[in-house]
């Protein structure tokens, strides 16, 4: 399975200021950890919004926003894309990530890639008989209770 | 039990707790008990006390540590009792205990190195005194952290089996008294041989799974590219470890792109390429670039080489998910053919370390690149694959790859080069009952307008074939032919 990791903004990754040397070396040993395990398929950090850009869109209309944006917290400072066998293997590595912010506060979100058993498993006859299948099991079990 | 069910959730965190910690917690076991079972008890036996006990005092802050802390204390309380009793054996008879040594020192020195005893314990596992079968079954419980359960229904065979597998596996390694040492030298290449054998054969039987087989098949694929990269980070000098994860990682870049919806095999020529995970072929092709960057470095040292390195080496997988898969062939082999020899165990190990080639895995590698490098299959570059097979040829000489070379050489130069090469192939004897020959013969003499004789070879192509898909495809094939109506040439 595949999982984005993504690293919520905060006012001084806003800033563009950059994480002190030893935080920056706890980030490389944790993430040297992760490759170390086979675990990383992929990292990159993101330059604040100041520097980007939306499009918003409104039936044929599109209107560009420069940056910065507000709500720093639903932004994204960056991403790793992580290979591990469940949810709970992502959370745990999470877990170990090294907490860097000045604060002592931050968030780190974690999201499931879609693969292409997914897709697969919808529009195969296997998989739609299999659904039918546990679809009925789940109605038996219902209708016993 | 349902799933918000506490105990539930902590019973996942704790699977995934294990799954993170097992492999490097065995290790270090390993290396202290010098008996791998032993090892793998001990482990076993702190999963049993965390079951018991973090769901109701949590997860500890640091569980590997929690683990590895429970497995050690029972490990010295193990090895303390066979030395209370060495020395009540000493008090009875002296003379003997003159010659035994001091209680060597098990706390400290513990966790120096736990990379070195990860190696360990891969080589370990992937001894060739065990039985290929066992050393797959073997490798995915210490390293993968997969149940017995897990590993039968991923190989298809009954759980019983791999449970026996393991233990005599395991027998065998504490009997033969193997040594736990990382090998050296020429050593080192051979034993490397059998590791990287093991790791593709596992990505293989997770990339020849087809719609509708048991969900944790593919995950093979997966499991297999974690413990090449596990791996290629223990030995990044070795240019074949870096090889083998190019090869996976590029494979497994077109797992989308492989199938239709229903589950029908896409020749590689036909694929949709959008569909090709860039990220994985970005990372193939890194890694593709450090074995032959390495193997550079090897041949600057070594300028001379050794005429021995080009001798047979059949300790090479060469296996292919397109002949599982039912691709019909005329079109390139997406992988390679696992030979007969290679599961009956069968191996001539390179003799040397330096290399005068790129490995066999770092040449599987490039021609996959050549493949991923372009954006159609007109850009495909099939000279390149054809020298490519050519070198291939050089270290691991098979049949196979002399067909390979001919499909590439047919697309480079045009169907009758590859018709000449394929010719000198039909009294092979290992090809004998090899589908893909005439089915290649076949296409060539398609496009070579010889309709009649296309026909005879795709019908016996059909024949050769248990795959009724491929047999279905071969078939309809050979009724294209029929519509043509050509005086046959005289050539």
């Amino acid at each position: 399975m595949r999982f984005m990791v993504i690293f919520k903004a905060t006012a001084d990754s806003e800033k563009g200021a950059l994480p002190d040397p030893q935080g920056i070396a706890d980030m490389n040993k944790f993430t040297d950890e992760l490759v170390e395990a086979g675990v990383v398929l992929g990292y990159e950090g993101l330059h604040p919004s100041s520097k980007g850009a939306r499009v918003h869109f409104s039936g044929k209309n599109r209107t560009v926003i420069d940056g910065p944006f507000a709500e720093s917290k639903e932004l994204i400072a960056g991403f790793y894309l992580w290979q591990v066998k469940s949810l709970e293997e992502a959370i745990e590595w999470v877990k170990r990530v090294p907490n860097c912010s000045p604060t002592g506060e931050g968030e780190i979100e974690i999201r499931q890639v879609f693969e292409p058993e997914d897709f697969a498993y919808a529009f195969s006859e296997e998989g739609i008989q299999q659904e039918k299948n546990l679809r009925a099991q789940l109605a038996a079990q219902a209708a016993k209770r | 039990m349902s799933a918000a069910d506490p105990h539930h959730a902590t019973h996942r965190t704790i699977e995934a707790v294990w799954r993170i910690e097992s492999p490097r917690l065995i290790a270090v076991l390993t290396r202290l008990t010098r008996d791998i079972a032993r090892a793998e008890d001990l482990a076993q036996d702190a999963l049993v006390a965390a079951l018991e006990q973090w769901p109701a005092s949590g997860i500890p802050d640091n569980p590997g540590a929690w683990l590895m802390a429970t497995a050690k204390h029972r490990a010295i309380d193990h090895l303390r009792r066979n030395t209370r009793l060495e020395i009540k054996l000493a008090e009875l008879a002296p003379e003997i205990a003159e010659k035994e040594q001091a209680v060597p020192d098990y706390v400290t020195a513990i966790d120096d190195n736990v990379g070195d005893d990860l190696l360990r314990l891969i080589f370990i596992s992937c001894h060739p005194i065990v039985s290929l079968d066992a050393q797959l079954a073997l490798t995915l419980r210490m390293l993968g952290g997969l149940t017995t359960d897990e590993i039968a229904r991923a190989f298809l065979v009954p759980e019983p089996t791999i449970a026996q597998r393991i233990v005599r596996a395991k027998r065998t390694l504490t009997e033969s008294h193997v040594p736990f040492e990382v090998p050296r030298g020429s050593e080192l290449e051979a034993r490397l041989a059998s590791v990287l054998k093991v790791i593709y054969l596992i990505f293989n039987e997770g990339y020849s799974a087809t719609a509708g087989d048991d969900w944790l098949r593919p995950t093979l694929c997966e499991e297999a590219l974690r413990l090449g990269r596990i791996l290629a980070n223990l030995v990044p000098t070795e240019p074949e470890a870096h090889g083998l994860v190019a090869l996976m990682e590029i494979q497994a870049s077109r797992a989308k792109a492989r199938t239709t919806p229903t589950g029908e095999p896409i020749l590689l020529l036909d694929q949709n390429r959008a569909q090709w995970d860039q990220l994985l072929i970005h990372r193939g092709l890194a890694a593709l670039a450090q074995a032959e960057q390495l193997t550079n470095i090897h041949l600057a040292d070594n300028p001379a080489g050794n005429a021995n390195n080009l001798a047979s080496n059949k300790n090479i997988v060469i296996s292919t998910g397109a002949q599982r898969s039912g691709d019909n062939s005329a079109q390139p082999i997406d992988g390679v053919i696992s030979t007969g020899a290679q599961r009956s165990g069968e191996t001539r190990f390179s003799t040397t370390s330096s290399r005068t080639t790129l490995g066999p895995y770092t040449l599987q590698a490039a021609i996959a690149a050549c493949h991923a490098r372009a954006a159609t299959p007109e850009a495909t570059d099939w000279h390149r694959i054809a020298a490519l097979y050519a070198t291939l040829a050089q270290t691991t000489p098979s049949p196979i790859i002399e067909l390979n070379r001919a499909v590439a050489i047919s697309m480079a130069e045009g169907p009758l080069a590859g018709l000449d090469i394929v010719d000198t192939l039909v009294t092979e004897p290992a090809l004998k009952n090899y589908h893909l020959l005439p089915s290649v013969r076949g296409d060539l003499l398609t496009k070579l307008n010889r309709h009649r004789e296309a026909r005879t070879e795709f019908e016996r192509a059909a024949t050769l074939t248990r795959n009724i898909r491929e047999r279905e495809l071969l078939l309809k094939r050979a009724h294209e032919c029929t519509r043509f109506n050509q005086t046959p040439r005289s050539e």
